[in-house]
């Protein structure tokens, strides 16, 4: 039976084992005299039932879909000529594959004999398999389904147990989130840790070079790899400051006029018009400041006798400042709120102005609020990959004018894995190690941004 | 009048109240304010105050003064537009968009809804506190610093000190704080912190002081502090005092008036008011009937 059959199957079995439990209380409470002499509402019971019914038949059954495929491929292997599986575990790899491969497409051809007999074993192994998996999903799934139902009783606290079980399931999901987090974390780490082992960690963060193409044969012309990390993260970090002189001002302030002064008209057409900024796909940024900005600048750059780039820092800069304003925009805009009216009203009534009350008392109050935003809108600065891939340049140099061409980490790291890759050269593993050091450095303003904002969410509670 | 045979089961009681009820005159009948809403020496002059919530009329007809170094309390029913009424007397207002003032609102002479007249320097004038403590996050000294600061009363450190410690010594603040005066304002409890706003205010030497239930949130000694400072500021200020509580109102005032549904019923002496009342609206909230 497909998955998606027997899952089906599975529904309706729990939507049965509803119906049963939510009847077996029902006639107990006839018996009994009313629903009012049962501990909880039918439905409650029935739901348990329904808990009992499923929750321990999709346990087993997700589990056995995570294992199944690796258990299947070792007894394949078991199964082969023993001068196959003599072979080096790369090799043998790629035998399964063709085996694997063989049977998914039924094109047989030019097969070995072991071969199809491997192809054999797989398609039994897999059906078995799937008939077991079938059988004993239905089977727990009527065993716990029924032991649920049998243990309905008038005093059964079946609300306290569903309660419980609810919290179990939103438990579940929420270590979904978590988990997904440390495998990436860890695949990263994995990955980092191989490419520390070809070039020393110390070459890494603190070497001023970067060119990380390496010869592949010993004969090949260019290339010798040098991996310091130092020229990409300035110019992450230049590009990230451009970005956020332009959007900090901007965003600021137009969060101030659209809390303190705009009425609710100008308000009603402004803050859609920064949203719809804030939906603009970077991609389109992207080709916007390739395109247009960049462009602009080195012409009015030249006019002035300067030599600009057509891939400057600040091109890509200016225009990722432009994407992060609404983001800055809504962060201030949510603090200024939150300030009390009292402290406005307080600082009015004693004569001041109203751009007075904003600095004086309005900005201070938020200010803790408005720097968490500010380090959060940093962290996406430096994250932003579109704009850059699109916009900043290729060249690893290590300046800090403006004007010349930078690149950033999360370029290299796109340049890095786009194309054919082979995953045993520091070249490609440099990926990730560029990975986490951004993730590092990310985690760590959002983690100073998110401390501050707390703090700050202390005072007026 | 009203039923006053002791009637002990609950459906009796609900009979004597309907008849209550019934007994009061109808609201929309009233179109004069009955006792002195007017005196000689006003420092305030108020007339045919109309006050609209877009299209909700808030305040009919008001008119009243408040006389110089007086202090005039304003009670009456919640919703019943006290506040309101107060917080047109410095323009707080206006930072109600729907908010519109009608009527002729005067301080010595001076129309203060004047299109032409500046409304920060009127709010110098007449200072206000508000119900809950406000104190910006601030030191204590800042706080109190803040309104020197930005009217440019002084530039130099050491009038500004005399102006934060004579602010605080007429908020009786002074000896609890002179030793932190660096510390944060929010730090102090919440009496202390409402005579900060008080000190706040007078330290920009207003003329008038509005206080909008100053008291309500504070505990029952904090608000003994605040009254007795109500009395003493009366020999340098003239103050109006919004406030739920009646007896309040009969410790600190000269006057009061009382508000119900957005007209002004009856302004008398303090002491008549609450011994012997001329309107049965008044009687009838003094004597805890309705409120």
């Amino acid at each position: 039976m497909e998955t998606s059959t027997l899952f089906a199957f599975l529904v309706i079995l729990m939507a049965a084992a509803f119906f049963l439990g939510r009847g077996r209380s029902l006639a107990q409470a006839q018996a009994a005299g009313g629903v009012r002499r049962l501990n909880s509402l039918p439905s409650y019971y029935g739901m348990l039932t329904l808990l009992w019914c499923g929750i321990p038949s999709l346990i087993v059954l997700s589990l056995w879909l995570v294992f199944d495929s690796v258990i299947i491929q070792q007894l394949l292997i078991q199964s082969l000529p023993a001068d196959i599986r003599a072979l080096a575990p790369a090799e043998l790899g790629l035998k399964v594959n063709t085996i694997e491969n063989m049977a998914l497409t039924g094109m047989t051809a030019g097969a070995a004999p072991y071969e199809l007999e491997a192809i054999n074993t797989l398609n039994q192994l897999r059906g078995t398999s799937n008939t077991a998996l079938t059988g004993l999903a239905l089977l727990i799934a009527a065993l716990a389904g029924f032991w649920g139902w049998s243990r309905i009783q008038p005093d059964l606290k079946a609300r306290n147990q569903v309660e419980g079980a609810f919290k179990f399931i939103l438990l579940a999901c929420s270590c979904l989130a978590i988990l997904t987090t440390v495998g990436i974390v860890l695949s990263v780490l994995f990955e980092s840790i191989r490419f520390f082992s070809m070039i020393p960690i110390t070459d890494f963060v603190f070497g001023t070079a970067w060119s990380p193409q390496m010869a592949i044969r010993e004969d090949q012309v260019g290339g010798s790899g040098a991996f310091g990390a130092i020229p990409l993260f300035v110019g992450t970090l230049l590009i990230s400051f451009i970005a956020m002189i332009v959007a900090v001002p901007a965003g600021l302030m137009s969060a101030i006029y659209l809390s303190e002064y705009a009425n609710s008209k100008v308000r009603g057409v402004v803050k859609p018009a920064l949203e719809i900024l804030a939906g603009i796909p970077t991609v389109v940024y992207g080709f916007f400041a390739a395109l247009t900005v960049a462009p602009m600048i080195r012409d009015t750059g030249t006019s002035m006798g300067l030599s600009v780039s057509s891939e400057s820092a600040l091109a890509a800069g200016l225009v990722m400042g432009i994407m992060i304003i609404p983001f800055v925009s809504s962060l201030s805009d949510d603090v200024i709120n939150a300030v009390p009216q009292s402290l406005r009203d307080g600082s009015l009534g004693l004569g001041s102005t109203q751009s007075e009350t904003i600095r004086q008392v309005v900005i201070p109050a938020a200010l803790p609020g408005i720097v968490g935003g500010i380090l959060l809108a940093v962290s996406r600065a430096i994250g932003e990959t579109m704009i850059v891939v699109m916009a900043a340049s290729l060249a690893a140099n290590l300046t800090a004018n403006p004007l010349e061409p930078v690149t950033t980490v999360t370029v290299q790291i796109v340049t890095l894995l786009v194309g054919d890759q082979e995953f045993d050269s520091p070249k490609t593993l440099a990926a990730f190690a560029l990975g986490l050091m951004l993730f590092i450095v990310t985690l760590g303003l959002n983690f100073i941004a998110l401390h501050v904002v707390k703090k700050y969410r202390e005072q007026y509670d | 009048m009203e039923a006053t045979a002791n009637i002990e089961n609950a459906t009796g009681e609900k009979v004597e109240i309907m008849n209550d009820v019934v007994a009061q005159p109808n609201v929309d009948d009233i179109h004069e304010t009955v006792g002195s809403p007017f005196c000689e020496n006003a420092k305030m002059a108020m007339r045919d105050v109309q006050v609209y919530y877009g299209d909700k009329q808030a305040i009919f007809d008001v008119g009243l003064d408040i006389g110089k170094n007086e202090v005039v309390a304003m009670i009456g029913p919640s919703g019943c537009g006290k506040s309101t009424f107060l917080r047109c007397l410095n323009r707080m207002n206006d930072t109600i968009d729907i908010c519109r003032v009608e009527g002729s609102l005067k301080l010595e002479g001076q129309d203060i809804y004047d299109p032409k007249l500046d409304v920060v320097p009127l709010r110098a004038r007449v200072g206000m506190v508000f119900q809950k403590p406000n104190p910006f996050p601030k030191s204590i000294y800042d706080n109190v610093a803040y309104g020197p600061r930005i009217h440019g009363l002084t530039n130099r450190k050491a009038e500004l000190d005399e102006i934060v410690e004579t602010s605080l010594r007429k908020a009786s603040l002074w000896d609890e704080v002179k030793d932190r005066l660096q510390s944060p304002g929010t730090g102090l409890s919440g009496g202390q912190q409402q005579r900060l706003c008080i000190a706040r205010t007078i330290a920009v030497s207003p003329e008038v002081i509005l206080m909008d239930e100053p008291c309500s949130a504070l505990d029952p000694i904090a608000t003994a502090k605040i009254e007795e400072l109500i009395a003493e500021l009366s020999e340098n200020f003239t103050i109006a005092i919004v406030t739920h509580s009646m007896q309040q109102a009969a410790r600190v005032s000269n006057r009061t008036a009382y508000f119900h549904l957005g007209k002004l019923i009856e302004v008398n002496d303090t002491e008549k008011v609450f011994t012997n009342p001329e309107h049965e609206l008044t009687e009838a909230y003094i004597t805890g009937r309705f409120g």
